[in-house]
């Protein structure tokens, strides 16, 4: 007894002297959105390998989690840099502002979310409306434009669109907490919601009612969530063949052996068509730099520029091999040099 | 009632009897069949589950390894004639010198070819050969023989894991490259070998770097951060509880409570532990430190509880005979009760503590769940833990961490069975009974 409460104050003093000495900081932290942490992850590792500093430390909490964290304050409790799949709200920035952080945006390159399907099956060609009449909770009776909105009659995909196979509509998609799957809402069913002109009009006139039509998903079973991770979506088409599943391009690109992106509005989704920004449903993958805590902490600005090079997000470089999809030059250009000059963002 | 009658009646219990009985007896051989076919299913479904993970896993202990013959080229490893180490970690182009005896001995043509070639090592591979001649700069100018690892596509290939009959547009691997891989093999290159840096290094974003030692590490320090805590302050309020505490109104509330606790989510206590260790005490985000704090508080309940059953198991006897001969309260405790619970008390300890070993969920909100290559040094260095890792690697893209994942998941299963096995042992050997 006598032995446990010594252990116990020795542990005790241990603990607190170690927590006194973690008040600096040098190792830079970042925090954000888990479609950009495949590759700001592989950037730490080299970095933290070539150069004196440490490798830095890579939290994976979503877009909106970064940029909550990354705007709370200045400080070594806060994060230096946040990894964001979409770009900062004008709420977000004002409220960095309002806690007196400077930021720099970098754009790193796109990402595309596909639909796929198993090699066992044929590949399948989409357009965005039929994405939009295949997986919608309301749809405009009969198909026709001004319809009346009834909720989705589609079973198979034949329903949707009679040039489509006769396959029951099975979707595997992400999440509602996933980036992914704002994306996919926002650029697939939005864009497929938009060629119907009643429903178009619907934006000016209810802004609510139309995000809540355009972007509303099914829920009577044909999309099925299969949680955040894309494997097992990969493995799961793999075992049922008839249905598609929405993951990221990278994922695509890694599996390539075993299922095949669906053609939308006539593009495939291949490196290249993402690239050329053909592809529709693409977005811009971004990250943001705390300029303050640049001299303060160790190494930010050296991880920028070692992010910011030709060696890292270049046509051939180490990130395309990891699946990220190069900006077009003039633009890469740009920001290139911006990650040397690390220049105010301003909106 | 005459005798006849009387036997009538008997013979009709008796008769009766024997169809209940019969009854009975089928209800119990009923009972005793479903007990088998659940015992059979768990069994089933166990075998599965693991037979799954180490079909999936047992090759993450394994590597690839690629002979290749270097040309130390004096003009790009040490161009100054400097052969010291600094100088030699700092200009040397060892990746220049790697590549060139590369594209000498297999002649790709053009540059996307070149890429091909690299593609099929690992990046590590610099730093293999970088270490091999910091260690004998004598080398430096010859031409040397020396294994390196194969990038995890061709690991991949190597086991099995990648369909090379597959059109070439669906494969990562090109037909060159396995033409390439065909001459290797054939020239006995190729070599499958332990995989010792899976359990020597930390995270990577490379399947074939990626080693559990860092999540090991950093599961041992937050174990060790919990024991610290949660073991003395739990033992001391079961003992107080047990053996001490008035039995009133407070002491109920307090053990309904801890009962409640034991209960309470995992993620609550990581939200606790937000709140309170990080944004109150300030301290450092994504520590072992604080990982080991919040799961404290998790195990705690689970101590007292397990602590004060084993204290009641002791028999009054044993503290009526002490108080007798003249003991103190504080003396019957620490000199007979506790050192008769304290089996109890030990297994109690090490399954809640085996239970804080798989936990990810409250680590998520202190910022434990994060992509670390250093392996942490003290408890207020970043680090993960290795539930943590199985999941990060179980969200990678790349096809040579489906066997890391498992790997890991074997690795975290030895680890259980070894702390569980010890709390059997530990009951086994200082039970007693009265």
């Amino acid at each position: 007894m006598k032995h446990t409460v010594t252990f116990a104050t020795v542990g005790a003093l241990a603990l607190a002297g170690a927590a006194g000495q973690a008040a600096a900081r040098d190792q830079v932290r970042i925090v954000g959105s888990s479609t950009v942490y495949p590759f700001a992850t592989v950037v730490a590792e080299r970095f933290g390998k070539s150069s004196k500093f440490k490798t830095p430390v890579i939290e994976s909490t979503g877009s909106g989690g970064g940029l909550k964290l990354f705007c709370a304050g200045l400080g070594v409790k806060t994060p230096d840099i946040t990894n964001a799949s979409r770009r900062i709200k004008k709420s977000e920035y004002e409220r960095c502002t309002k806690n007196g952080i400077k930021v720099a945006e970098f754009k790193i390159g796109y990402d595309g979310i596909v639909m796929a399907n198993s090699k066992k099956s044929g590949r399948i060609e989409l357009s965005r409306r039929d994405i939009f009449l295949a997986l919608a909770k309301q749809v405009p009776e009969g198909h026709k434009d001004g319809g009346k909105l009834v909720p989705n009659p589609n079973k198979t995909w034949k329903d949707v669109n009679p040039a489509l196979p006769n396959l029951a509509i099975k979707v595997l998609g992400p999440p509602p907490t996933s980036g992914t799957r704002d994306a996919f809402n926002e650029l697939a069913m939005e864009g497929g919601c938009k060629t119907f002109k009643s429903l178009k009009a619907m934006k000016k006139v209810d802004k609510k009612r139309y995000k809540g039509v355009c972007r509303g998903i099914r829920e009577d079973g044909a999309w099925v969530e299969a949680g955040e991770n894309d494997n097992l979506i990969v493995q799961k088409l793999e075992a049922d063949p008839n249905a598609l599943g929405v993951f990221g391009f990278s994922f695509l690109d890694q599996n390539r052996d075993k299922v095949q992106g669906s053609i939308v509005d006539g593009v495939p989704p291949t490196f290249e068509n993402i690239s050329a920004q053909k592809y529709p449903v693409s977005r811009s993958l971004f990250f943001y730099v705390k300029k303050n805590h640049v001299g303060q902490i160790p190494g930010i600005q050296e991880y920028v520029r070692a992010f910011m090079s030709r060696k890292a997000i270049g046509k051939r470089g180490y990130l395309v091999g990891k699946g990220l999809i190069p900006l077009p030059p003039a633009e890469m250009k740009d920001y290139i040099s911006a990650g040397k000059s690390l220049p105010d963002l301003t909106m | 009632m005459t005798d006849s009658a009387q036997s009538v009646l008997i013979a009709g219990q008796k008769e009766k009897v024997r169809r209940g009985l019969d009854r009975r007896l089928r209800s119990e051989r009923r009972f005793r069949a479903y007990g088998i076919v659940a015992i059979v299913l768990a069994i089933l479904m166990l075998l599965f589950l693991v037979g799954t993970i180490v079909s999936n896993g047992y090759s993450a202990f394994t590597q690839t390894w690629i002979k290749v013959d270097v040309l130390l080229d004096e003009e790009l490893i040490a161009p100054d004639g400097e052969t010291d180490p600094e100088t030699l970690r700092e200009d040397g182009d060892f990746r220049g010198a790697l590549i060139e005896t590369l594209v000498a001995d297999y002649k790709p043509e053009g540059r996307a070819q070149e890429d091909l070639l690299v593609a099929m090592f690992s990046t590590e591979a610099e730093w293999t050969l970088q270490r091999h001649v910091i260690a004998n700069p004598d080398l430096i100018g010859r031409k040397i023989t020396i294994w390196v690892k194969s990038s995890s596509d061709i690991d991949q290939l190597t086991k099995g894991a990648v369909r090379r009959d597959s059109p070439e547009s669906g494969r990562k691997l090109k037909d060159l490259q396995l033409r390439w891989y065909d001459r290797m093999t054939a020239e006995n290159r190729i070599e499958t070998r332990f995989n010792s840096g899976f359990f020597s290094s930390g995270d990577s974003r490379e399947p074939e770097q990626a080693g559990i030692w860092g999540a090991i590490v950093g599961s041992f320090l937050t174990m060790l951060v919990t024991l610290v805590l949660a073991f003395p302050v739990g033992l001391a309020a079961a003992v107080y509880l047990e053996e001490f505490a008035p039995k009133n109104r407070l002491t109920d509330l307090i053990e309904v409570n801890v009962n409640n606790l034991a209960a309470v989510p995992s993620i609550v206590f990581g939200l606790l532990g937000l709140a309170v260790f990080l944004n109150f005490f300030e301290l450092p985000r994504s520590a072992p430190l604080v990982g080991g704090m919040v799961l404290a508080l998790m195990t705690l309940p689970t101590i007292i509880i397990s602590g004060r059953a084993s204290l009641l198991a002791v028999p009054p006897s044993v503290r009526e005979a002490a108080l007798g001969l003249g003991a103190s309260r504080m003396q019957v405790v620490s000199h007979h009760v506790l050192p008769l619970a304290m089996p109890g008390i030990l297994t109690g300890t090490i399954i809640g503590m085996a239970r804080a070993l798989g936990e990810t969920a409250p680590l998520l909100m202190i910022g434990m769940v994060a992509f670390i290559v250093d392996i942490p040094g003290g408890p207020t260095d970043a680090s993960t833990v290795m539930p943590v890792q199985i999941y990060l690697w179980a969200d990678s893209p790349e096809r040579g961490f489906v066997e890391k994942t498992s790997g890991a998941v074997m690795v975290l299963l030895v680890f259980l069975i070894v702390m569980n096995a010890s709390a059997v042992y530990l009951r086994k050997k200082f039970e007693r009974r009265w």
